[in-house]
């Protein structure tokens, strides 16, 4: 007789004691629901129920994993959970300002005129008129918006040549000099400089050379370039550096001179990225408002030269709205028009890190055939 | 004839490239000038403040009595931001370099550094206008409980404009300065390394905390270093979200004030001494500043010479 044997089924002891695969899903369903009920008795709030989850969730998740897994997977977990906690909550702020900017500036960017008046000849008794009596909020940001393309322009014209000229210098003729490393050192530092200071020399400079109380748009432009001039050497560095050697020495061997080589052969193969760079550099500094403060002073009318007069720009516009409202008693509209305008440099600041991505896939150089 | 024409057609090619190497070096040194010139109009300007009579100067004691408050107020400031900043970027930055899926990781990355593009004046607006409102029970809570502790007497301010909440803004604007430097570092982490740790039977963690952390550890000092040096000098969202006043120990009572956030709010109707006073107040900040970001920038240089992963 023979008897059927049935294979009798064991766990592997590789896999014993792991947690099952649904485990996470299960932790936190039961976290979602314990933590509504504990907000539901303390008073129910979206944002606390996600803390009091996420604590649950990773007191659970962990304890039980000790529990069958042992120590070791248990601190993995841990690890895990608040990594990833970690990044949840550096999500946070990036929502809540977004939500917030346009929420806030959706009225007044939608404000008739906004994007072509200035604040010329708006008083408070503009502002009291249409909290009291409804009346449209009158005074737009055309000179904030003019002053700042004109300022960041001009900062640009100055920066360029001389960031891509040092990076040459860097990449092509220093070769690892004193003196390049020096530069290279001083431009990390330079990075590195609060922009109000940069604000504060290109004042004391012009202070010194022109005359005290100097504050033009061009002594703005020259802060700027102190806090622009070391991203565009970085950036272009970078790109310069890639740009293969063969190309070069091709061009040597047909006997071109190496300023050709450089301007014919090494930036037309990296301009994609020199390009992107510069406009990251101008996305940087469109935002700076400390150094326009104390360069180029407040102004409500349109200032169409940067080389006279003090002049607005946006974000110095949503330093004053917000500070000193043009109606103390009834500052609502000044908030409104002050977050249209943060609104609308949001906006141009995202165009610009979204152009230089499209401007370096777009000029890249083309390989192959 | 022809040799005429050669030497004469090399004759200028030779002047393009002394033309174009001198005006790549001058601008090279260009930077060096900018870079010295800051440090001496800042000097020049300042000196009327320096050595004025201590009673012409704002508070009537003196240049020192009148920065030493702000300076300590502008470290509180930094160190705050620091405190909360430094763990979540670490955490933020191992997420996107070994924890993420590798196909979102680069789009993730992305994402963090859109926080270094919001620009700074919007961020002290959403500061003042949401953050210290919403964040100022939480101001009474601590007062209520903790108030023992001398960072959290109470009363806690109503508006919630407080240095707690100027180094909270601040600690967001950090985040992604420290999250891009430490991740490049994460990543450049010997993959050998992490696959011995691995294949030697070591959890995720432990692999990260045996390979990934001891060869970054120089890089996170330095962009925990560079960190401060922004957060030293940042001006908008101080200015804007800090009632600010006298040097206070209490985080949540109005109070205290930044180099940076000073500088702001008096430079533009500022004459006279004043201005002298503040350009010598920039200069002190210049000069912490420098002196952080220098040995910021020499840990990551002296790192660099010896690191295995090139």
């Amino acid at each position: 007789m023979t008897s059927t044997l049935t294979p009798v089924r064991k766990r592997s002891a590789l896999t014993k004691g792991q947690l099952p695969k649904f485990a996470p899903y299960v932790v936190l369903a039961l976290a979602l629901v314990v933590g509504a009920a504990i907000m539901a008795v303390i008073g129910f709030n979206a944002f606390g129920w996600g803390i009091v989850s996420a604590i649950l969730f990773t007191a659970g998740l962990v304890g039980w994993s000790a529990a069958v897994e042992g120590g070791r997977k248990a601190k993995d977990k841990l690890a895990t959970c608040l990594v990833v906690g970690s990044f949840l909550v550096a999500l946070l702020p990036l929502i809540s300002v977004i939500w917030t900017v346009l929420v806030n500036g959706l009225p007044g960017l939608l404000d008739p005129g906004f994007l072509t008046t200035s604040m010329n000849g708006v008083t408070g008794a503009f502002d009291n008129k249409s909290v009291e009596e409804g009346a449209p909020v009158v005074g737009g940001i055309y000179h904030a918006l003019l002053g700042t393309i004109q300022i960041t322009l001009l900062a640009t014209v100055i920066s360029v040549p001389v960031g891509l000229l040092t990076a040459i210098y860097l990449v092509e003729y220093g070769e690892d000099r004193p003196l390049a490393r020096a530069i290279t050192f001083f431009v990390d530092v330079m990075t590195g400089i609060p922009s109000i200071v940069a604000g504060l020399f290109a004042a004391a400079f012009f202070f010194a050379v022109v005359g005290p109380g100097t504050k033009t748009g061009a002594v703005a432009a020259v802060a700027l370039s102190v806090l622009m001039i070391p991203v565009v050497v970085r950036s272009s560095e970078e790109m310069l550096k890639i740009v293969p050697n063969e190309l070069r020495e091709a061009a040597y061997a047909l006997g071109v001179r190496k300023w050709r080589t450089i301007l014919k052969v090494v930036i037309p193969t990296a301009i994609s990225g020199i390009a992107s760079g510069v406009t990251l550099a101008i996305a940087r500094v469109i935002g700076e408002t400390a150094p326009i403060l104390v360069t180029a002073g407040f102004a409500t009318n349109i200032n169409s030269n940067v080389f006279s007069g003090w002049m607005a720009s946006l974000p110095t516009f949503i330093y004053t709205q917000i500070l000193n409202p043009t109606s103390p008693s009834n500052p609502d509209p000044s908030s409104q028009r002050a977050w249209g305008a943060a609104l609308v440099l949001i906006i141009l600041v995202m165009l610009l890190n979204l152009g230089a991505r499209l401007i370096a896939r777009i000029f890249a150089p083309k390989t192959g055939r | 004839m022809t040799t005429t024409s050669l030497t004469q057609s090399r004759g200028a090619g030779r002047a393009g490239d002394k033309v174009f190497s001198g005006a790549a070096l001058a601008a090279g040194c260009l930077i060096l000038a900018v870079l010295f010139g800051v440090a001496l109009f800042l000097v020049v300007q300042a000196i009327p403040a320096l050595v004025a009579s201590p009673d012409k100067i704002q508070g009537g004691e003196g240049f020192f009595a009148y920065i030493w408050p702000i300076v300590i107020g502008t470290v509180i400031a930094a160190v705050i931001a620091l405190v909360i900043a430094t763990p979540v970027a670490i955490g933020v930055a191992l997420f996107i370099s070994h924890f993420a899926p590798r196909g979102l990781a680069s789009g993730l990355g992305y994402v963090i550094d859109l926080l270094a593009a919001i620009p700074s004046v919007v961020y002290g607006a959403w500061g003042a206008a949401f953050l210290a409102r919403e964040i100022s029970p939480a101001y009474d809570w601590l007062a209520n409980n903790m108030g023992w502790l001398p960072i959290f007497q109470g009363p806690a301010s109503a508006t919630g404009k407080t240095i707690l909440t100027a180094g909270i803004v601040l600690a967001v604007m950090v985040l992604p300065i420290i999250t891009s430097l430490s991740r490049e570092i994460f990543l450049q982490t010997p993959k050998l390394h992490e696959e011995a740790a691995l294949a030697l039977g070591a959890t995720r963690w432990e692999m990260i905390k045996m390979a990934v952390l001891p060869f970054g550890r120089p890089g996170i000092v330095s962009a925990v270093m560079l960190g401060l040096g922004r957060a030293l000098g940042e001006t908008m969202a101080v200015a804007l979200v800090l009632s600010s006043g006298a040097l206070t120990a209490s985080l949540i009572q109005s109070g205290n004030q930044t180099i940076a956030a000073e500088i702001a709010l008096n430079f533009p109707e500022a004459s006279g001494l004043k201005v002298s006073t503040l350009i010598a107040a920039g200069l002190v900040l210049f000069v912490i500043t420098l002196g952080v970001n220098m040995i910021a920038r020499w840990i990551i240089s002296r790192h660099k010479e010896f690191s295995g992963a090139n």
